[in-house]
């Protein structure tokens, strides 16, 4: 089970708000990378996890990408605040306009909404550990993609924390994986 | 929210989140007793911050107790504070 907890893990800060980086930045809502692609992926694959540390780690690593997923939502949300309808059509965001308005939807930069289809569940645990190390490099690379391309540093500043928490993931799966590995190898009887 | 309140809560933030690295660290590596014994402070630490914050501004979690009227839904919510 889950509970919330009234606070954000990281202060969420934008300097100004910026409706071009918020279409940019909405990727990590709903996108192939992104933040809730992270999660669900984490807390599906944990199942049929063979030791208990990845277990562990794909629950508290799936808990903390749901973490990430509401300080993108409150950045795009900041980002949007207080926008009028014409600064949004020159932003490119009309089509998402007319569909929801500057409420938060789950979908790409170009307005594709989200899909299961992002993420694997192989029940194979070397195959799902990878793909979580893959996972955490490709959102590491787009959130420099994303500071690249924003020229705001309260932004950029909570962009760095995201980014270096890939960094950490990608360093616990890999740990994990090895843990995997050694025990499978255990397992084998000749 | 005031300048007293916004710190304590980024005292809590900072003091979550040295428990949730450890906490992290910790599955992977389950017989490091340094770690352990970090963790386990970071925890307590991190418990008696929240008790203080949520004592004089109402609850952050859900077992939390409240004044009246009922203080969970009270603003602002996590998206709607200026961090600065």
């Amino acid at each position: 089970m889950w509970f919330y907890e009234k606070k954000l893990q990281y202060p969420a800060k934008v300097g100004r708000a910026n409706l071009q980086m918020a279409k940019f930045l909405i990727t990590q809502y709903g996108g192939p990378d992104g933040e809730l692609a992270a999660s669900m992926r984490y807390l599906t694959q944990r199942y049929t996890m063979p030791v208990p540390q990845a277990k562990g780690l794909l629950t508290d690593i799936g808990t903390e990408e749901l973490a990430h997923l509401e300080i993108i939502a409150t950045l795009v949300y900041k980002l949007m605040d207080g926008a009028s309808v014409d600064e949004i059509k020159r932003a490119g965001l009309g089509a998402y306009y007319a569909d929801h308005d500057k409420a938060l939807y789950l979908v790409n930069g170009e307005g594709v909404p989200w899909t299961a289809a992002y993420i694997q569940s192989k029940g194979d645990p070397i195959a799902d550990l990878h793909e979580d190390m893959a996972a955490e490099e490709k959102a590491r690379a787009t959130y420099e993609w994303l500071i690249n391309l924003s020229d705001d540093p309260d932004l950029n500043d909570t962009l760095r924390f995201l980014r270096q928490r890939e960094v950490v993931h990608f360093q616990r799966f890999g740990e994990a994986l090895q843990i995997v590995q050694n025990y499978l190898d255990c397992k084998k009887v000749y | 929210m005031d300048r007293e309140q916004l710190a304590l809560l980024k005292e809590l933030m900072a003091l979550e989140f040295t428990a949730l690295e450890l906490h992290l660290y910790l599955d992977t590596h389950p017989n490091d007793q340094r770690a352990l014994m970090e963790n386990n402070s970071a925890c307590q630490a991190a418990q008696a911050a929240r008790e203080r914050y949520e004592s004089c501004y109402g609850p952050l979690t859900f077992c939390a107790q409240s004044g009246f009227p009922w203080q969970w839904i009270s603003d602002p919510w996590p998206w709607e504070i200026c961090y600065e």
